[in-house]
Parts: C-alpha cells; structure tokens; sequence
C-alpha cells in the first residue's frame, strides 16, 4: 500500500520512509510489527502519549495485518441438508486454517448485510423445475431484485447441488454465480455443478477455495482505504412545496388471503433524497384522485379534459384532466365549498338549503363533489370557476415503518386501504387505494419527510419500552425495531398488536418472529378479535398482564400507542388507568394524574389518528 | 434388545433416535408449543414427535410462497389421522368425523389407502380440541403415523362376512396389544393427570417398544384371499387368512414389504412380502410381537433410510429371519398353506352376505366432499343417521355401507338415487382401479400434484382405452406425489411418481394381484409424454392380449418392460 500526507497521519518525511520499508516486510513481520506497536502503546498510554502515536498504532492494526482478516461468510441453500452439511464441513476446514468465519442459512442471513460481507462461498440446491430452496428464496430474490447492493469488493466461489435427470441441472447455483458476478464480485474459484454423487467435486470445489484463499493470502493486499469525500452536510433539499419524487421499490398487500383487511407493504427509494429520519417521524405523501372519478365529473359537465386551465395565482395551466387528477381535492366536501357552489351553481334548491341550520354538516358527511352535482346540478359552469372553489389536493402523512439507520436509502410505509361504501356508492380513500390499486414498482410518488417531536423512542438500554400499536399503528414501532437493532441495543421492549385473524392480519409476522428470537423484541402479546367467540383487543391483554405492566411501569417504562384514536386509543388508556389502579392500589383520581405526570414526562406518547 | 442397542450406538445414531430418547416418551415440549400465539406451528422437534400422535404439521404450499413475500409465516395447520382398525366405523362415529371435519379441518374427509380418517387444514388452535371430539367418538389417533406399528389394515370384505368379523377382531386385538404404552397422548390431548416417570426404566413404560421405539414406522394388514385389496405384500408384515371348511383356521406370514424409495438413492426401493411360513391363528399376536421386537432390535437405527423392516429382511436374509422368530417363539412355523388371490382393487355396488346387505362405493381418491355437482359429503351424512349396520373404509380408499338390512337397505338405496351417489359403474376399469395420495397442496413431501391430477389424466387416457376398447378393463392405475408412496404405485399396473412439478416417473409391469413390483418405463415426463408413451402401449394391449390377460402381465410378454422379481432388482 502506498501511504500519503492525505490518507495516514504522518508527516512526508514519515511517510517516505514507511513507505520504504513496507513492501518489504513478510506478512509475519507486519503482524510482528504491529503487535510490537500495540504492546508499545499501552505501555506508554500509562505515561501519556500524545495522539499521534496511538494512530499510527491503530492504523497499522486496522490495516496492515495481511488478508486472512478478510472475513468469509459461508450461505447455504439446503433442499435435503446436503448443502448445509457441505457448509459445516467448509467451515471446519477454514477455522482450521484460521480464517474467520461466519456460517449461515440463508433464511437467517439479513440481506441488508450483504453489502459488509467481503469473501463470500455458497452452498446451494436447486429445488424442483431450477427453482430456488424454500430456505433461499428469499436470499435469491433479493439479489437478483432493483434492490441488491453492488459488490465491488466482494470475492467469492459457488457450489452448486443438484440431480442431471432435471432439464434445470444446478439452475439455483449457476443464478448466484452469474448474478454475484453481475454485481461486481470476483469469482475466487470456478463454480462446481454437482449431480446426485456430489462428494468429490464438493471436495475439489473446496480444496480449490482454500489454494485461492492461501494465494490471495500470500499476495501483499494494496487495498487502498477510502478516503471517503465529506458527506454533505444535512441542508434540506426537499420539503412539502419542493417534494422528492421516489420510486416505488415494492408494494405488497401484507394481509394474507381471506382476510376482511388490505394493508400495503410500500418500499420507496430515497437514493439521494439526503435527508435522515427517525423511528416516530413520519413520511408526507402526495395522491393523485381515481381517474374514473375525474372521467365521471368530465362527464357530468360535458367538459373537454383537453382544455388548458390555470391552476394557480401564478397563471399556471394544465390539461383540466390533469388539473382535477393531481392538483385539486375532489373527493371530500367542505363547508365553504357549499358556501361558494350556492353562489356559483346557479341552484336554487342549493341556495335555500345551505341556510338551513345544520344542513351542510349533515349533507357533506361521506358525500363528494360528484353527490353534490348530482343532487343539485349546476347550469353552465366554467371549469375555472369550479377550480376556485376546490381545495388543492392535501398530501397525507404516514408514520414511518423503517428505520433510517437500518435502511439509508429507502423508506417503509403501512398503508390500511380505506374502502367504505356511503349513500349508495362504494367510496375509497385517495392515497391508500392509490396505492392498493394504482401503483406499481418502478412508478414515482412525490413525498416529503415530517418530523414527529411529540413520537420520540429512547436510544438507550436502561428504559423499558412498551409499545401499543394493533393495525397500521404498528408502522412506528417497526421502525424502531430495525433501529434497535442496528445499534444493538439491549434492553427490554414489549409490543401489544392486535387485528382480526391471527391467520391473515398478523402484520410482519415473520420479523417480529425474529425480532423475538434475537431479544430485540423481549415479549409480544397479541389479540386477535375474530378468531374467538369473545372479542378480545389490545386493552383485554394490557389487563390480564397487569401484573407484569405495572412492574414495568415502575421500572420507568416508557409507554407509545399508535393507531385508531376512537375505537383504540381511548381504551387503551382505560386500560392503563386499570392496570394503575389494579396493581398500584390508586384510586381513578390519582391514576388519571399518574398518567398525565406520564406524558409531561414524555412516557406516555401517542400517535392517533 | 438393550445389548444390540448398544453396539449400534457406538456409531453415528440418526437424530430422530436423539429426539426420541430425550422426548420422555413422546412428551416433548408439544403441549407447551400448543400454547404459544406467535406462531401458528410448533418446533421442528415437536413436530417429528407429533406424529406419534398421529398428526402431522403441515402448510398450504398453494400459498406458500406469496405469504413469505407478505412476510407472514407459511398457513401451517395440521392433519390427524384418525386410527381405525380394520377401517370399521359406526355411523355416531361417522358423524363425529363429519362434524370434526366442518367444524375445525377444511370441510372434507379423507378415506386413507391404510383405512383410517385424515383431517386437513386443522389450525393450531383447534387441534385439541379436535383430538378431544374424536375421542369422544371412542376413536384415537395415537400412533397412527411415528415410528411405531401403525393401523393394522383388514380386508372389509362384505360378501364373506362370518370370516370378517373374526378377521376384523385380530385385527383390532393386534393393534390393541402394539400400541405405545405411554401417558404423553393422554396427558396432551386429553387433559389427563401427569404421571411423572420416576424410574427411567423404559420396559416399565414401553414393554414392547422401549424409550426409543421402533427404527422406522411399521405397517402390518390382513389379507382375506381371493382378495388381495390390503395389498398384503406392501405391508411390512402381512397376514394372509387361511380358510379351511368354511372356518379361519390361521395365516401364512408374509414379510419385509414396504413402498418408499428416495429418488436418485438406488440403495433405497420398494419391497414385496416374502411368506416365511404358517401360524395357527391363536398365535397371530405372538408372532407380530416377535417380528416387531426383531425389527426393533437389528433394524438400521443409523440411517432413516434404510431403516424399514424390508431393508432389515434383506440385509439380514429370510431365513435368518425365520430362525430368529422360532427362536423367540420357542416353536415353529408351520409349512406355507395353500392360497390364491385374484385382485387387489374393489367389488362395487350391492352384495349380500350373512342376511345383510352391503353397498361398495366409489369414492374418487377416497375424498368425500360436497361439490356443486356431487353432494357426497351430505350424502352420507343423511346415510349414517339412519343406518344402523356400519362402515367399512377400503384399503382402496373406497367406503362399505354394511350390514344394512332389508328395511333400510330400501332407504339407503333411496338416499343414494337422491344424490346420484355412485358405485362406479359408469366409470372405466381403469378409474374403477385407481388411487392417489393427498400431495399438494397441504403434504410436505410432494414434488408433484396427484390427487388433484389424477382425475383429470385418467380423462386422457381413457380416451384412449375408448379407442382401443379397453374402457371396461380393469387396470390398476395409481399415482403418488413423492417416493414415499402412500398409494402403493410400486404395485400397480401404471403408476406415477413425482418429480417436479407436472414431472413424473412412469412405471409399468406391476401384478393385477398387487404380488409384482412394476418397473420405471419413463423418467420425468410431463402430461404430453406420458400419454404419447401409453397410447401404442395401449392400443397393442387391445389387439395382442390373450384372452384375461391382464395389462401388468402383457406389457411384459410383449417385451415392453422387464419382470421385477425383487426389489432389488427394481433399479436395476
């Protein structure tokens, strides 16, 4: 390696002179020589060092001990367990040759962490018609998906198992090969394509692995360090006037067939975006109202969607069509709106009835503008004099469902799709039916990021969390999850989720599953009101664990619900007001202020809508 | 048993013997994963002890795949088979079974190929619950699937019934006397009383079994000649009745048969029976007791897939066998008596015998459902609660309503003209003779679809008997999602094993009598193959046969597939 003034700590003169001797040294003598530093530096850590000599130290140590700390990272794709067999055998024989490594299935191995792993070997079957094993299909989708990393620095061999009689011989294994390839990694060995019989090739594919890997070892590594250009300091670029236009990596119905619900799984990109956010914040979205909707009013006035109209002060025109589609809210109807349409439509009927007492509260209640010129046509109306009364289209703001730490470079929304019917017709929401029904991966939504203060997790060990999140109101605490566990932070955390079938509506059943199994998540409580007779939601569990709740309180417990403020939220708090009464011996008084003590404090936050 | 036991531990044990020894007997952590709402399956561990308890855990591999991409877990439940000895059930049970059916598994019955009642689609939940109604019908599923001796298989049949009822009895005493002796079922399912096992002496808990039970499961069946439906030689021990003067006299004892084989394994392969003798029929339980043990101590306890008794009878030979068993006898058998069966497949329709009134009929895969069309289910439902004889399930996977009398067979007759309930007389020989395993969506093990594909192949390929005049022949047909061969396709005249999907093996040459293994003809085909492979077959068979010739026999005098005369000769 060649050391600079720019990229090491030494002066030119230093520099000139390590870089004379490095070349030099055998792999032993560098690792002798850094020891040497090391045991140096203690010694004289005792007596005061100046800074510069611990760099210099830990430079040498972090960099120059030759490849074998490259770490390798074995993934197994197992059918029958030959592939995992394989695995465990390869791992033996590079812990004997003292290479670090880490071995694992590749159902347990984070996709997110590929991106860290540098020599990478797999082991995988091929599973009916040049399929992937169940256990890798996750794995295999995600990197042949818009979403896989590049792998510049990625070295790697692969193995593939599988039976000649199958016209896909060893498919799986041939689509890591040339995907990793793809990618950018160097392929260290040629892959092996096994039949039935696979011991001998295995057994060469791995004695080719451990001559490349003592090879490579032998060679002097130049890996350069990277002198990683300033990151941009967090100026906001976008806001809700200027919003960033994402695309949309995923977009998934999380409810499993059967279900009453549709909840969306969006996964929206943010490369370059260059704004961070935490777990609790949350994401504005810009819709775009149903085309059939924008038709049928086009319709009902005998209007050309051709037509240019201004959209603004500033004199800025747009095709009506386009106008009524992504500028202006037409699906909701407001007080003032029936206010103005009396005097524009030209209604008599309209007229006398928008002075009734109460009228328009009870008519706009789940009517929109298409209700209203039914029932009280407008005679010859200009679409620019129908534009002035209309509010501009809102943007609607979700809870934030992923973590920006976890996952830089995307966000995660939770949408429930709203779909009810009202005076006869069936009525959805504007951006969650957007999003059920007219947005597909590869499309772009204009977005912003709105920062939540009053929503704001603790980042250290000592605080308990309980989190009460049933439906969509989980979205926050899925996010402070991922976040949990990229800092790796211990602790205790409890979630409260609730839906209707424990079958189709456990929102991301299988994370929380891991979450659990890795202690990210400590304890979990579910309530599932239409798989019993008797109705049981988040508070009934709050209440039968109230021992445990009130012992968590204590231990100063932060508390966070998110979701349905009406039919939730509210007996939530009762519950807790139970719990405090139950356990704590208050009275409803006392508890009542025991909770409000909560949220000055800010241990008792909510997230409502 | 202890010191064989011994030697083999010195080498490398299969897991499940780990598994099976740390269970206490067969307890494991079930009941605890039972409990636990945030997964609707239970350990990996568990599940393999589950089966001891006759359930298995499956999921809908329908949806599998989309439900990972929804990050929900797989729609796992759970199948029960229900033990039935000899596949003799009352009508109150019959009506358990239905209610059992709607009420907590997906709302059908499956008449096994063993005579037994499987649920599917039974969620985690439920499961208790279902195991407490089918005992409240006086039913268990203890050991009807595990490594252990499983439902013992009895031929129903109804036209000789002085003989069957005699049968069906030893049948039900032998299963009695091998069934695990241990508390796990009844402490699990039925909330009894924990009996805490102070000693570990495992003869105490298991006298036949001990703490690890059999290396492999276990498969027994009677056979009553001239029928050979329980497909005797399948069975890893057989008992053929011998009948002399009218009375049941004993059986000749077949043994080492088994179906399951592992693709691309040629060390594993399906098996016939060998008779090694005769005993009277006092000593039926005695000597199923002895051939048991035998197998539990030298059977494979190193490799699952060695492990069956037939591989224990080949490595060891038949005779070794023989002596072994006098030996723990203490006496001999006698000389092999004389027997001739005529098929394996099912008598449709109304026969008479002993005063009473019996109706075979045709169940398609042994699936009873209510359809659009085919109100089956319902059907029978109205049949049981008016029937006052019983019911017989088929080792075809058919259904016997039995011993039903002048009066009600009137009734009965009408209920099944109501419905259109069919004895298969306007189907073909070949439908008439076929049978399917359950394979996707809920069975782990399936590489290919066969129940739900088989009806709608044999549609091909009976145009093609049309065009051969073929359609009344009766041709054992009989297809299998996976090795393991639930449907028992090694003895048929056709057969089928998955592959991948809609890619089978195609075999052929099996005995009319269920007593020849067939042979691979074609490997990994699909649909088109397979009928362009069967049509000359076929067609041939319709111009060249001799007169009663069956199809199993013909392809082999015509050359088109080599006779197998063991299993292991099967690969070769």
């Amino acid at each position: 390696m060649q050391l600079t003034v720019t990229n090491s700590p030494f002066n030119e003169e230093q520099t000139e002179k390590i870089n004379q001797i490095l070349p030099t040294l055998t792999p032993e003598q560098k690792i002798w020589f850094s020891g040497y530093l090391t045991a140096n530096q203690q010694s004289e850590a005792k007596i005061g060092i100046d800074a510069p000599s611990r760099e210099v130290a830990e430079y040498l140590l972090n960099t120059e001990i030759p490849s074998k700390t490259r770490e390798i990272t074995i993934l197994y794709g197992s059918e029958t367990g030959n592939a995992q067999s394989i695995a465990e055998t390869l791992e033996g024989r590079l812990k004997e040759n003292e290479f670090t490594v880490k071995l694992s299935s590749m159902e347990n191995f984070k996709p997110k962490d590929l991106k860290k792993v540098q020599d990478l070997f797999i082991i995988s079957a091929t599973h009916g018609e040049g399929e992937p094993p169940d256990n890798a299909a996750t794995f295999h989708e995600f990197i042949h998906g818009r979403k896989a990393p590049k792998l510049s620095d990625l070295r790697y061999s692969v193995l593939a198992l599988g039976d000649q009689s199958y016209e896909f011989f060893c498919q799986t294994g041939k689509d890591f090969d040339e995907r990793l390839e793809a990618l950018g990694g160097e392929r260290l060995s040629p892959r092996v394509d096994c039949d039935l019989d696979f011991d001998e090739p295995a057994e060469k594919w791995m004695e080719g692995i451990l001559s490349s890997l003592a090879d490579s070892a032998a060679s002097v590594s130049t890996s350069a360090a990277d002198t990683e250009s300033a990151q941009s300091s967090n100026t906001q670029k976008y806001s809700r006037t200027n919003p960033y236009r994402a695309e949309v990596l995923e977009n998934i119905n999380l409810n499993g067939r059967g279900s009453n619900k549709e909840v969306r799984h969006i996964e929206l990109s943010l490369e370059d975006f260059g704004e961070s956010f935490e777990p609790g914040d949350c994401l504005g979205v810009f819709p775009e109202n149903d085309a059939r909707i924008v038709d049928q009013l086009l319709e009902t006035f005998g209007w050309n969607p051709e037509t240019d109209v201004e959209i603004n002060a500033d004199g800025e025109t747009l095709p009506l069509a386009e106008a009524l589609t992504s500028r202006f809210e037409i699906t909701k109807l407001t007080k003032p709106l029936l206010i103005k349409a009396a005097e524009i439509f030209g209604n008599t009927a309209l007229k006398e009835v928008v002075n009734e007492e109460g009228w328009i509260q009870s008519y706009i209640e789940g009517r929109d503008l298409i209700d209203l010129i039914g029932d009280f046509p407008a005679a010859d109306l200009h679409p620019e004099t129908l534009l002035q009364i209309l509010r501009k289209l809102p943007a609607r703001e979700y809870s934030i469902a992923s973590s920006y730490k976890a996952n830089p470079d995307e966000v995660h929304l939770t949408v429930g799709a709203v779909r009810y019917n009202a005076h006869d017709r069936d009525r959805s929401g504007v951006c969650s039916v957007q999003f059920a029904e007219r947005i597909e991966p590869g499309d772009t939504v204009p977005v912003y990021v709105k920062k939540n203060p009053n929503f704001k997790f603790p980042f250290n060990e000592e605080t308990p969390v309980i989190m009460i999140g049933p439906g969509t109101g989980v979205a926050p605490f899925r996010a402070y999850m991922e976040e949990r566990e990229e800092l790796e932070l211990e602790g205790k955390t409890w979630l409260f989720f609730g839906e209707q079938h424990f079958t189709t509506d456990f929102l991301y059943q299988t994370e929380w599953q891991s979450w659990l199994k890795d202690g990210v998540l400590s304890r979990l409580d579910l309530a599932f009101s239409r798989d019993t007779d008797e109705k049981i939601y988040v508070q009934h569990r709050i209440e039968q664990n109230s021992k445990e709740f009130y012992q968590w309180l204590n231990e100063g417990a932060a508390l966070y619900v998110c979701g349905d403020e009406k039919s939730m939220a509210k007996d939530v708090h009762y519950a807790i007001r139970t719990v405090l009464e139950k356990e704590g011996g208050l009275s409803e008084e006392d508890a009542e202020s025991y909770l409000l003590q909560l949220k000055k404090d800010k241990r008792y936050q909510r997230d409502v809508y | 048993m202890t010191e064989h036991n011994n030697t083999l531990l010195s080498e490398k044990l299969d897991e499940m013997e780990r598994i099976k020894t740390d269970s206490n007997y067969l307890r494991g952590t079930i009941a605890e994963g039972l409990e636990d709402g945030i997964t609707g399956a239970i350990s990996a561990e568990d599940t393999k002890l589950l089966k001891f308890h006759g359930s298995y855990q499956q999921d809908d591999r329908d949806l599998r795949d989309e439900r990972r991409r929804q990050k929900l877990e797989p729609a796992y439940s759970f199948m029960i088979r229900v033990r039935v000895p000899g596949g003799t059930a009352t009508p109150e049970q019959w009506l358990a079974m239905d209610d059992i059916a709607d009420e907590y598994a997906n709302g059908t019955l499956k008449l096994t190929t063993r005579q037994a009642f499987q649920f599917h689609g039974i969620l985690k939940r439920n499961l208790k619950s279902s195991m407490q109604n089918i005992n409240s019908a006086l039913m268990d599923s203890l050991a009807a699937c595990g490594d252990v001796n499983r439902n013992v298989m009895c031929n129903p049949n109804p036209y000789q019934s002085e003989i069957h009822q005699e049968v069906n009895d030893l049948a039900g005493g032998i299963s009695d006397y091998l069934s695990p002796r241990t508390g796990a079922y009844h402490e699990i399912w039925l909330d009894e009383e924990k009996i805490l096992d102070t000693r570990d002496d495992s003869e105490e808990v298991e006298p036949i079994y001990g703490k690890t039970y059999l290396p492999r499961k276990f498969k027994i069946g009677i056979a009553v000649p001239p029928s050979n439906d329980i497909d005797v030689y399948s069975q890893d021990l057989g008992f053929i009745a011998i009948i002399e003067n009218g009375e049941l006299t004993g059986f000749n004892i077949s043994i080492g048969g088994g179906m399951g084989m592992t693709h691309g394994n040629t060390d594993t392969y399906p098996q016939v029976g060998r008779v090694i003798g005769y005993c009277p029929k006092d000593k039926v339980k005695e000597v199923a007791e002895k051939i048991v043990t035998i197998q539990r101590d030298y059977g494979n306890r190193t490799d699952r897939k060695q492990a069956r008794f037939k591989y224990t009878v080949d490595a060891k030979g038949v005779d070794w066998i023989r002596e072994e068993l006098n030996n723990r006898l203490g006496w001999e058998l006698h000389g092999t008596k004389d027997f001739h069966f005529d098929h394996n497949g099912d008598r449709y329709g109304w026969t008479k015998g002993k005063g009473r009134w019996h109706f075979t009929l045709f169940i398609q895969n042994g699936r009873v459902k209510d359809t659009e069309d085919y109100q089956l289910k319902t059907a029978l439902r109205e049949i049981a609660d008016i029937h006052t004889g019983d019911f017989r399930l088929t080792p075809n996977q058919n259904l016997v309503i039995a011993n039903v009398t002048d009066q009600k067979k009137k009734q009965i007759q009408a209920i099944i003209d109501k419905y259109g309930v069919t004895d298969g007389e306007n189907y073909s020989g070949l439908r008439r003779n076929s049978m399917a395993c359950v394979a996707f969506p809920t069975c782990g093990l399936a590489m290919a679809e066969s129940e739900r594909y088989l009806p709608s192949l044999i549609n091909k390929i009976e145009e093609i008997l049309d065009e051969a005049g073929l359609n009344e022949e009766e041709i054992t047909i009989r297809m299998s999602g996976c090795p393991n061969g639930c449907s028992r396709p090694a003895l048929a005249e056709i057969a089928f094993i998955g592959k991948a999907p809609d890619k089978y093996n195609m075999y052929l040459g099996g005995g009319f009598t269920g007593n020849r293994l067939n042979k691979l003809y074609k490997e990994n085909i699909g649909e088109k193959e397979i009928l362009e492979s069967l049509r000359p077959i076929i067609i041939k068979y319709g111009k060249e046969r001799y007169e009663g010739e069956h199809f199993g026999d013909f392809v082999i005098r015509a050359g088109i597939i080599e006779e197998v005369h063991s299993g292991q000769d099967f690969h070769s």
